[in-house]
C-alpha cells in the first residue's frame, strides 16, 4: 500500500492511505500520525488522523514543505510495517434508541428524507436487511466500534463498527441536510456512526440519544475536566442500549455530577482481530462487563 | 475597566490570533479572520499583536466605556464614531469614561477589528481568548456579543494619534482573486470541469461566515466516473470522511464551492479541489456577499513567494509602528 501525499496549500500535507474505509487503512494512518508526533518535527502545528487518511499542518516559515514531505515519506515504510497493536481504552456509552427527541426531529424533517413514510430507524433496518428495528438496534449495540476520527465540530467522534465488511451497517445521508439535530444524537451516514457533540445542522440518519455529555467547553462535567472532549481517535466504544427509565436516572446522576462512563484500558491487536473478530470483541467487552 | 455593549452589531465576537493544536479533536484555530488587521489594530494601541480584539461583521457594535483608553479600528472600512463624531480608521484615538463608540455604514471590506489598549481580558481557554461560536468555547461566554454584555479590559498604555499610512494597508481588488493550489481530490473532476472552474467568475453567496465562504454562479462540476469506494457515500462528490485543511475548497454535490476559514469544520465527506493559499486567507475575510471572485491556480512555489511577500508587508507595517 502506498500513501497518496498531497500538499493542501502551503500549510498542510494530506495523506490518503486508501480511498475506501478499512480498519487496516485507519491503523496505517494512526501509525503515521503517532510517528510524526513522536518525531517532534519542528514547525509541525497540527497532527490529525482521520478514517483512512491523515493531515499534518505546518508552518512553512519553519520547515520547508518539501523537506517535511520527504520526512513523512521516509516514515511510511516503518508505519506500514509497524505491528498493528494499539494501547487504548474501551468506553461504554449508554444510548436510548428510539427516543422521543430524535424521533420528533426525524418527523419534522421528513420531506428531506429518502423515505418520508418510515422513520430513520425503520428505513435503515430495512435497507440493511433487518426484519425489525429491534434486531437492527441489537446489531448496532451488540459489537463495539472504533473511533476512527474526531472532528467536523469539537469532540464529535466518527465510529466504525468492528465487524466484517458484509456486516457493516450502511445508510445514505439525508437528501438535504436538516437544520437541526438534538445534542448527543447517535447518527449514521455511509458506514460511520457519529455522536453529535453539539446541537446543529446534520445529514446523518438519527437512531437515538446518549445522556452522557461528550464535549464540555466549561469543563464542569467531572470526566471532562481535564480534556473537554471525551473521545480520541483509537478509542473503542461499546453502546449499551438503555430505556427511558435508565436514561432519566443517568441524566439525574449527570446533573448531580456524579456519573461517569465505564472506561477500561485495553490493548487491541489488528492481527488477532482479523483472525477472530467476535472472539476479540468478546474479550474487549468482558473488560467493561466484568466489573 | 470595561466596555459595555449597548448594541452588538450583526455578528461581533472576541478574537485574537487563535488556538492551534486542537484540530485533531475538531476544535479549529479560530482567531481574527483578517490576521493582518487584528495585529495592526493591537499595535496601534500599544498592545501585543496577539491581544484580544473585537471582530465586527458588516455592521459595528455600539459600546460605552467605563474608563479612559486608547482604541483603533482596522480591517474593512467601517467608520468609527465617538459620541456621534466620525473618527479615522487605522489610527489610534482616546476614549474617556462615558464615551460612546458607534459605527457608520460599511464602505469597503466586510470585517472591522477594534482594539482597546490593554486588550479584552476574557478568560484564556486552550491558550486563546478567541470565540469558537459553534463549540460555545472561549471569548465572551462562548458566543457573539449581546446588548448588556460587559467586556473586561486589561491595563494598557497606548498612545493616541498613531496611524498606519495608506500605502502600508492591505488593498483588495474586484473581482477578488483567490490563489489556490489545486490538489487533494482534484483528480475526481474532468479536465473540462477543472478548466471552467478557474475560467468562470463566481460570486460570494450570503452563506459566508467564520466557518467558511460559499461561492455561487459557476457551472456545476463534472466528475470522473467511478464506483464509489466503500464507506464514501453515494454522491460522486463524497469521499470517506477526511480532514479539511484551512482554506480547502470543497464542492458538495459539485455545485457551490465552499472555502473553509478560521472556524473551519475540521473534517467531513466532501471532495476538495485544492486549498486557497495562506497569503489570501485575510482577503477572504474582507469579501462581502455578492462580491465577484475568481480562483487562480498557483504552484507551491508561488504560494510560498506570496507568503514571503505578505510577511515582508507585515514587517514593514510593524516596523513603521515600532519606529
Amino acid at each position: 500500500m502506498s500513501i497518496r501525499f498531497n500538499f493542501g496549500g502551503d500549510e498542510h500535507i494530506f495523506g490518503e492511505v486508501s480511498e475506501e474505509m478499512s480498519l487496516t487503512s485507519f491503523f496505517t494512518g494512526l501509525s503515521m500520525t503517532n510517528a510524526v508526533r513522536t518525531a517532534g518535527i519542528r514547525g509541525v502545528t497540527e497532527i490529525c488522523p482521520a478514517n483512512a487518511s491523515f493531515q499534518i499542518r505546518f508552518d512553512p516559515d519553519i520547515v520547508r514543505p518539501q523537506d517535511l514531505l520527504s520526512e513523512l515519506k521516509s516514515m511510511e515504510e516503518a508505519a506500514s510495517k509497524a505491528a498493528p497493536v494499539l494501547k487504548t481504552r474501551i468506553i461504554e456509552l449508554p444510548v436510548f434508541f428510539q427516543d422521543p427527541w430524535t424521533r420528533e426531529t426525524c418527523l419534522r424533517f421528513r420531506e428531506r428524507h429518502q423515505d418520508p413514510s418510515s422513520t430513520d430507524l425503520e428505513y435503515s433496518a430495512r435497507i440493511n436487511g433487518y426484519a425489525t428495528v429491534e434486531e437492527f438496534i441489537a446489531a448496532y449495540s451488540g459489537q463495539p466500534w472504533f473511533v476512527s476520527m474526531v472532528g467536523f465540530v469539537a469532540g464529535l467522534p466518527f465510529l466504525y463498527q468492528m465487524v466484517e465488511r458484509k456486516k457493516q451497517i450502511q445508510a445514505p445521508k439525508y437528501l438535504r441536510p436538516r437544520t437541526d439535530t438534538p445534542k448527543l444524537t447517535i447518527g449514521h451516514g455511509g458506514c460511520f456512526a457519529a455522536i453529535y457533540s453539539v446541537r446543529g445542522a446534520g445529514g446523518y440518519q438519527m437512531y437515538g440519544i446518549t445522556p452522557a455529555p461528550i464535549y464540555d467547553p466549561t469543563r464542569k462535567v467531572r470526566y471532562l475536566a481535564d480534556d473537554m472532549c471525551l473521545f480520541k481517535p483509537g478509542d473503542i466504544v461499546k453502546f449499551k442500549a438503555i430505556g427511558r427509565d435508565e436514561y432519566d436516572a443517568t441524566l439525574e446522576e449527570i446533573e448531580a455530577n456524579q456519573w461517569q462512563p465505564t472506561i477500561r484500558e485495553c490493548t487491541f491487536s489488528l492481527t488477532d482481530f482479523n483472525s477472530d473478530i467476535y472472539g476479540t470483541n468478546a474479550k474487549l467487552m468482558e473488560l467493561i462487563n466484568g466489573r | 475597566m470595561a466596555a459595555k455593549v449597548i448594541s452588538p452589531g450583526l455578528s461581533t465576537s472576541v478574537q485574537d490570533l487563535g488556538r492551534p493544536g486542537h484540530y485533531h479533536v475538531g476544535i479549529p484555530e479560530g482567531g481574527g479572520m483578517d490576521r493582518f488587521a487584528t495585529r495592526i489594530a493591537n499595535l496601534l494601541v500599544g498592545n501585543d499583536p496577539g491581544a484580544a480584539v473585537l471582530e465586527a461583521t458588516f455592521m459595528g457594535p455600539e459600546l460605552e466605556f467605563t474608563q479612559s483608553a486608547v482604541i483603533a479600528v482596522t480591517g474593512g472600512e467601517l467608520p468609527p464614531k465617538l459620541n456621534g463624531e466620525e473618527r479615522p480608521t487605522w489610527e489610534s484615538f482616546p476614549v474617556k469614561t462615558g464615551d460612546r463608540l458607534s459605527f457608520g455604514f460599511l464602505k469597503g471590506g466586510a470585517r472591522a477589528y477594534l482594539a482597546i489598549s490593554g486588550g479584552i481580558d476574557v478568560p484564556v481557554v486552550l491558550g486563546s481568548r478567541s470565540t469558537y461560536i459553534l463549540g460555545a468555547l472561549g471569548g465572551h461566554q462562548g458566543r457573539t456579543l449581546k446588548a448588556g454584555d460587559e467586556l473586561p479590559i486589561g491595563e494598557g498604555s497606548g498612545k493616541a494619534g498613531l496611524s498606519l499610512p495608506v500605502n502600508l494597508r492591505r488593498v483588495w481588488n474586484s473581482p477578488a482573486e483567490l490563489r489556490m493550489l489545486p490538489g487533494m481530490y482534484w483528480h475526481r473532476i474532468t479536465e473540462a470541469a477543472g478548466n471552467r472552474f478557474f475560467e468562470e467568475t463566481w460570486k460570494v453567496a450570503p452563506e459566508a461566515d467564520r466557518i467558511g465562504y460559499r461561492f455561487r454562479g459557476g457551472t456545476p462540476l463534472e466528475f470522473v466516473e467511478r464506483e464509489q469506494p466503500f464507506g464514501a457515500g453515494s454522491d460522486p462528490s463524497n469521499i470517506v470522511d477526511a480532514c479539511y485543511p484551512y482554506g480547502s475548497v470543497q464542492v458538495p454535490s459539485g455545485t457551490e464551492p465552499i472555502v473553509l476559514h478560521r472556524d473551519a469544520v475540521s473534517g467531513g465527506g466532501y471532495m476538495m479541489l485544492g486549498v486557497v493559499i495562506s497569503a489570501d486567507m485575510d482577503l477572504i475575510a474582507q469579501l462581502q456577499p455578492h462580491t465577484p471572485a475568481r480562483f487562480v491556480a498557483v504552484t507551491l512555489e508561488d504560494a510560498l513567494a506570496a507568503r514571503a511577500e505578505q510577511r515582508a508587508a507585515l514587517a514593514r507595517a510593524e516596523g513603521y509602528l515600532a519606529g
